[in-house]
């Protein structure tokens, strides 16, 4: 009887999970009458667009991995070090950005921000892509927060520093030659995720008139029959890909440590 | 006598020397960026819903939300938060326990919970197109149901541009993320309880109704506020599948900041002030009530 019901839920969860990816699938698969074909991939790929909005959303994302490494990592490291008494307040900050929606961190950033203000960045293209990267970074924080602290959590953080320090080595050397190496693949996870949140971001891109690719999306979806299935599919690959990512190297990691 | 308060001074002086604070220099980056990117435009938007366009105090932009089209479209976007984060409880938990109590194979677990993974961060326009491929008016599963099963869920007043619809489409990343908070809850009831249990007669009912689900009920309730909390700030996932056709609070502010629909833009502050409010409150449940199941679940 127990058996029964825990296969009726999990039958009942994949067949939700499951037909939605075969629809879109499916009907990606449509576009040409009576026949399966890849027809709607390949005008996707071929628009100019599509490949405009890609790169400029990958080249975000990897920007906005290296500044959040830069940003966290050195945090997250002297807050264990030197000042545990602030690690509550800490991760509450980092924390915040799952509480304030998107949508009003970036309605701030465009009346804070703005042409007239004491910082205008939405006034230069320049300014709005680096506002923009600024407010991924934002999203990503948790994410990136909570898997450097973790992978700080698994090393003696203290004795690496005393004795890095005790044969001579200067804060920059201690942080990029040891601390890093040592949480790269924490450090790697955070990234994966913060590249699966990147591409896909709508919100904040659209509001401040980027040409990024969650826009992109959007405006293929309301113009479009078959594209949007195909664009689809291609995100979800995306994600997938960057989570199958995460999950091969924390096994890399698992199999690192085991003791010899 | 000189020379004893110079070394004094001089040891006072180097303690001071020590003591004087330079350990805050290292969380100044983190600092100036929390402050310039996330604390003051929020700050900006709260102090803002109470400001008049001239700076002065006023309560007037709050007022303003109560009128009918704004506090319906508050209305709209909690109940379709509020059933999302329910349904997505009911059959999160479902499947989690199936899968660590039920007797279900162990090999089902790890995949489980990978897709867990990928499935709550496939949210926004992508998802939208998945279930409008999936349910919208001219596609597979729609025709299938009413040529095969002669259900035509048009006639059922089913339109994926809905109430349901959109529900429906939140679950698709709310029941992985009730999977993955909720295993390890799960996880940490303990054989012995339920052995202490049995032994001292109880049914497998009693033992759940007295025992499991007490102990699991903060959890439960912590993971539906944050669940809430998560479907109530989505914009993304409900502007592409619906456009501007369904009247909720994101979209409403999402068309007020492009292009001040509302006609005042402090009225948007304050819009913007009642989301942060209404996920401020689900998230401080959420860490209220996980603060007091963890007592339990170490």
């Amino acid at each position: 009887m127990k058996k029964f019901w825990a296969w009726g839920a999990l039958i009942f969860g994949l067949l939700y999970f499951a037909l939605p990816l075969i629809g879109m699938t499916n009907f990606s698969l449509k576009m040409r009458r009576g026949v399966y074909s890849f027809d709607a991939y390949a005008k996707v790929l071929a628009d100019p667009r599509f490949q405009e909005t890609f790169t400029y959303s990958v080249v975000m994302a990897l920007v906005t991995i290296v500044f959040g490494i830069l940003l966290v990592v050195p945090t997250a490291y002297w807050v264990r070090l030197r000042l545990p008494g602030l690690r509550p307040y800490v991760e509450f900050v980092t924390l915040l950005p799952l509480v304030i929606p998107a949508i009003v961190i970036v309605f701030g950033y465009i009346r804070l921000y703005n042409t007239s203000s004491w910082l205008p960045l939405t006034g230069t293209v320049l300014g709005t892509n680096i506002l923009l990267m600024f407010g991924y970074a934002t999203l990503a924080l948790p994410y990136m927060y909570r898997a450097v602290d973790t992978g700080l959590q698994a090393i003696d953080v203290r004795t690496l520093t005393e004795a890095a320090q005790s044969l001579g080595a200067g804060w920059g050397r201690i942080l990029f030659r040891i601390i890093l190496p040592n949480v790269l693949i924490a450090v790697l996870s955070g990234a994966f995720l913060t590249f699966a949140i990147v591409i896909g971001e709508f919100t904040m891109a659209a509001l401040l008139n980027r040409p990024a690719f969650g826009p992109y999306m959007q405006l293929l979806g309301a113009n479009r029959a078959y594209e949007p299935a195909a664009l689809a599919v291609i995100a979800f690959g995306i994600t997938w890909g960057c989570l199958g990512l995460i999950q091969l190297v924390s096994r890399f990691q698992k199999t690192a440590q085991r003791p010899v | 006598m000189a020379d004893h308060s110079t070394v004094a001074s001089f040891a006072r002086r180097r303690g001071l020397g020590e003591r004087l604070p330079l350990q805050w220099l290292g969380i100044v980056p983190f600092a100036i960026f929390a402050i310039l990117f996330l604390i003051s435009p929020t700050m900006k938007i709260v102090i803002g819903a109470f400001q008049t366009p001239e700076g002065g105090f006023t309560l007037d932009n709050i007022r303003g939300l109560f009128t009918p089209s704004i506090l319906s479209a508050y209305w709209i976007s909690i109940k379709i938060s509020f059933a999302s984060a329910l349904l997505g409880c009911l059959i999160g938990f479902s499947m989690a326990a199936g899968v660590i109590l039920g007797g279900l194979p162990k090999a089902i677990r790890g995949p489980l919970l990978t897709f867990s993974g990928v499935a709550s961060n496939f949210a926004g326009v992508p998802l939208a197109f998945a279930f409008f491929a999936t349910l919208g008016p001219v596609v597979l599963l729609t025709v299938v149901l009413r040529t095969q099963l002669g259900i035509d869920l048009r006639s059922l007043g089913f339109n994926i541009l809905s109430f349901w619809g959109l529900t429906i489409t939140y679950l698709f990343f709310q029941i992985p993320l009730m999977v993955l908070i909720i295993t390890p809850a799960i996880d940490g009831l303990k054989r012995e309880w339920r052995e202490a249990a049995s032994i001292l007669g109880a049914t497998n009912f009693q033992y759940w109704r007295m025992v499991a689900f007490p102990i699991l009920l903060p959890s439960l309730l912590g993971t539906l506020a944050l669940l809430f909390a998560n479907a109530f700030g989505a914009v993304a996932t409900a502007i592409a599948l619906t456009g501007s056709s369904l009247n909720i609070v994101p979209i409403l502010l999402f068309a007020q900041i492009r292009g001040d629909v509302l006609g005042n833009p402090h009225l948007g502050y304050a819009l913007a002030f009642g989301m942060i409010v209404v996920t401020g409150v689900a998230n401080a449940v959420y860490i209220w009530l996980r603060a007091r199941s963890e007592r339990w679940l170490r």
